[in-house]
C-alpha cells in the first residue's frame, strides 16, 4: 500500500475530486487541447495573459485521476505567474516527474508539486502527469492547437 | 461455449484440472511486486507453454536455415517443420486445403492484405463495405483507406446497450452496393460472440462475401470455416498460445486464386525476368520474402497443445468461470460491466464510479493483478457506450476461480484508496 501511496497522495485524490479552476474560460487568450491518444485522456486549458503574466488558468475534459489532479494543481500554482516563471516551473515537474530533480534541500520548495514526487515510480504514469503541462507550455509557445503527448 | 452446460458452475470449476495446465505456462509461477502474478490480459495477447518455447528454442539450436531454397540437410528439414505447421492450421480450423492457409504476421496483416488485394480489385466507386460498430481498428483503418481510394463508403452495423449485433439494422444496410462484410467473431472490447454464421448466410444471399476476424474467437471457440461458409478468415498465433509475429488468412481458394499478389519478392514468384514475373501457386503468391519460421513452428507447436485437450472440457471451463467472474465483478459496489451481450467470451469490460481506468490498472498492478485499462483499439466502441476508457480483465484457459477472488479483492482495494 506505501508505494501506491505515494503515487495517489492526500493532494493527487483531493484534486481528483474537486479539481480547481474546472471550468471553460470565456474570453481566453489562448485555447489548447491536449490530447493522449493511448489512454484517452483529454483536456483543454485556456489561458487568459496580461502583458507576460497569466491572468487567469482553467481547464475543462477528463481522463485519470494523476492527469485531473496535476491540471489542477497546476492551474492554481501558475495563476499569477510570469511566462518565464510558468516556464521554469514546467522544468521542476518535467524532472520531478522523471526522477532527475536534484539539488533541492527538501520537497518543501515543491509546495503542492511534490505530492507527484511518486510519479517517477510509476513509468507508465509520467505521460499522466506531464500532459496538462505540456499542454500549458504549448499554449504558452502558442503555435499549436493540440497536444499529444504520446 | 455458448452452449448450456447440464452441470453446476462450480462442479465444472473444481473438476477441470486447472492446476495441472498452470504448470505448462512457467510464466504464471512469476511475482509482480511481490505478489504471484494473476494474469487476466489475454485478450491482448496470451501467455506461451513451454513446449512452444522449447520448440522455437529448439529451431534454432539445431534447424535454423531458410526455407523454400536450399537442397541441403537443414533447409529442407526447416521447410518440412513449416510446412507441417500449415497442415496443422488446416486441420484446425478444417479448411479444404493447404492452400487455402496464408502466413501473415497477424491478424492486422491478414485483413490489410485482403484489403489491398481482393479489395482494390472488387471495390470500385459507390460500392459499400460493411462493419460492425464493435471492429477493433484494424478491422476499420484498412476499410477506410480502401474507401478513399476508391470513393466507396464504409457503413456500421450499430449495436445495441447490450454490445449485441442489431441483425434488423444488418438487413437493411446489406444491399446491391454492398461488396464485400468485415466483422469480428468475438468482440475484443465486449466479449460479445456475434452470430456470424448467419451473417454470412444472409450476405452470401446478396452475393457479398464476407471477412471474419477470429482474434478473440480462435482462443475460445471451435472454429470450422467450412461449417461457417466464411470467404476469409483471419487470426493471429499469439492470442492462441503461440509467438507473435506469425497470423492466419484462411480464404476460399476459388477467392485466392483469383486475387492480385499483395506484395512482391521472393518466394512468390515461379519465374522473373525483366520483362514478366510469373507468380507462384498458392499459398506462395501471398508470401513474400523469408517468412517468420521460428515463430510459425512455434505455433505449430502451440496447435499441437491445443490438440491434447480436452476441448470440450476446457471450453465448459471458460464459460463457467466467465460467468462466476461476471456475478462477482458485477456484484461489487459502484462497478457496471460493459458488454452484457447474451453470447460471450472471455472477456469483461467493466468501469467504476469516480475512478478512471488508468488508475484502476494501476492499483491492480501493485497487485500483481494484469488487466488492460483503455479503449482497447476499439474507440467507436468507447464512443457508443459514451465512455473514455474500460477496465478489461480477460480469461485463459489457465485462469482460476481464485484469481477472480483476487481481481476482486483488488477493485476494493482501488475502492478503499478512492473513497
Amino acid at each position: 500500500m506505501s508505494e501506491l501511496r505515494s503515487l495517489y497522495q492526500e493532494i493527487i485524490l483531493d484534486h481528483n475530486k474537486n479539481p480547481r479552476n474546472f471550468k471553460k474560460l470565456e474570453n481566453a487568450d489562448r485555447v489548447v487541447e491536449g490530447y493522449n491518444p493511448l489512454c484517452g485522456d483529454h483536456y483543454t486549458i485556456y489561458l487568459k495573459l496580461k502583458d507576460d503574466r497569466i491572468e487567469e488558468i482553467t481547464f475543462d475534459g477528463g481522463g485519470c485521476a494523476i492527469s485531473k489532479a496535476s491540471a489542477s494543481v497546476m492551474s492554481s500554482i501558475l495563476k499569477g505567474k510570469t511566462k518565464a516563471e510558468a516556464e521554469e516551473l514546467f522544468e521542476t515537474f518535467h524532472k520531478l516527474v522523471i526522477g532527475e530533480l536534484k539539488g533541492l534541500d527538501s520537497m518543501d520548495e515543491l509546495g503542492k508539486l511534490a505530492a507527484f514526487s511518486g510519479v517517477s515510480e510509476f513509468p507508465a504514469r509520467v505521460k499522466c502527469a506531464s500532459l496538462a503541462w505540456h499542454t500549458m507550455k504549448s499554449a504558452l509557445e502558442s503555435d499549436k492547437k493540440v497536444v499529444s503527448t504520446e | 461455449m455458448s452452449t448450456q452446460s447440464p452441470i453446476m458452475p462450480s462442479e465444472v470449476l473444481e473438476r477441470f484440472d486447472v492446476a495441472r495446465i498452470r504448470k505448462d505456462f512457467p510464466i504464471l509461477s512469476l511475482n509482480v511486486h511481490g505478489k504471484p502474478l494473476v494474469y487476466l490480459d489475454n485478450a491482448a495477447t496470451s501467455q506461451k507453454p513451454q513446449c512452444v518455447i522449447n520448440a522455437i528454442n529448439e529451431y534454432y539450436r539445431s534447424e535454423n536455415s531458410n526455407i523454400h531454397r536450399g537442397v541441403h540437410y537443414l533447409s529442407e528439414k526447416a521447410t518440412q517443420e513449416y510446412e507441417n505447421v500449415r497442415t496443422k492450421v488446416q486441420r484446425f480450423i478444417n479448411a479444404s486445403s493447404v492452400k487455402e492457409i496464408i502466413f501473415a504476421r497477424g491478424t492486422t496483416e491478414g485483413i490489410n492484405l485482403v484489403a489491398s488485394t481482393y479489395g482494390r480489385k472488387a471495390i470500385n466507386a459507390g460500392d459499400e463495405v460493411l462493419i460492425s460498430a464493435m471492429e477493433h481498428h484494424s478491422n476499420i483503418v484498412p476499410w477506410q483507406i480502401l474507401c478513399e481510394e476508391k470513393g466507396a463508403t464504409l457503413r456500421v452495423i450499430p449495436i445495441n446497450d447490450s454490445g449485441e449485433i442489431i441483425l434488423d439494422e444488418y438487413q437493411k444496410l446489406l444491399g446491391r452496393k454492398t461488396k464485400i462484410v468485415s466483422l469480428a467473431h468475438v468482440s475484443n472490447a465486449l466479449g460479445t460472440i456475434n452470430p456470424i454464421k448467419q451473417m454470412i448466410a444472409l450476405a452470401h444471399q446478396q452475393g457479398v462475401i464476407v471477412l471474419i476476424d477470429g482474434a478473440q474467437a480462435i482462443p475460445h471457440l471451435n472454429v470450422d470455416v467450412r461449417e461457417l461458409d466464411c470467404d476469409f478468415y483471419v487470426f493471429s498465433a499469439h492470442k492462441v498460445y503461440g509467438p507473435t509475429g506469425v497470423g492466419v488468412l484462411y480464404g476460399k481458394y476459388d477467392i485466392l486464386d483469383a486475387m492480385p499478389p499483395y506484395q512482391g519478392g521472393g518466394d512468390m514468384i515461379k519465374s522473373v525476368t525483366f520483362e514478366k514475373t510469373i507468380y507462384n501457386d498458392l499459398p506462395y503468391k501471398f508470401e513474400a520474402g523469408t517468412p517468420n519460421i521460428a515463430d510459425g513452428i512455434g505455433f505449430g507447436a502451440a496447435l499441437d497443445y491445443i490438440a491434447q485437450l480436452d476441448w470440450q472440457a476446457v471450453s465448459e471451463y471458460e464459460h463457467e468461470l466467465l460467468q462466476y467472474a461476471t456475478e462477482v465483478i458485477s456484484g461489487i459496489d459502484g462497478v457496471k460491466i460493459i458488454g452484457t451481450a447474451k453470447e460471450k467470451a472471455s472477456v469483461i469490460s467493466f468501469v467504476l464510479d469516480g475512478v478512471h481506468p488508468h488508475d484502476i490498472g494501476t492499483i491492480l498492478d501493485q497487485e500483481g493483478i494484469a488487466i488492460r485499462t483503455g479503449h482497447h483499439c476499439a474507440q467507436p466502441v468507447m464512443q457508443r457506450f459514451n465512455i473514455p476508457a474500460t477496465a478489461r480483465a480477460s480469461l485463459a484457459l489457465y485462469n482460476t476461480k481464485a484469481e477472480i477472488e483476487r481481481l476482486a479483492a483488488g477493485i476494493q482495494k482501488v475502492i478503499e484508496v478512492f473513497h
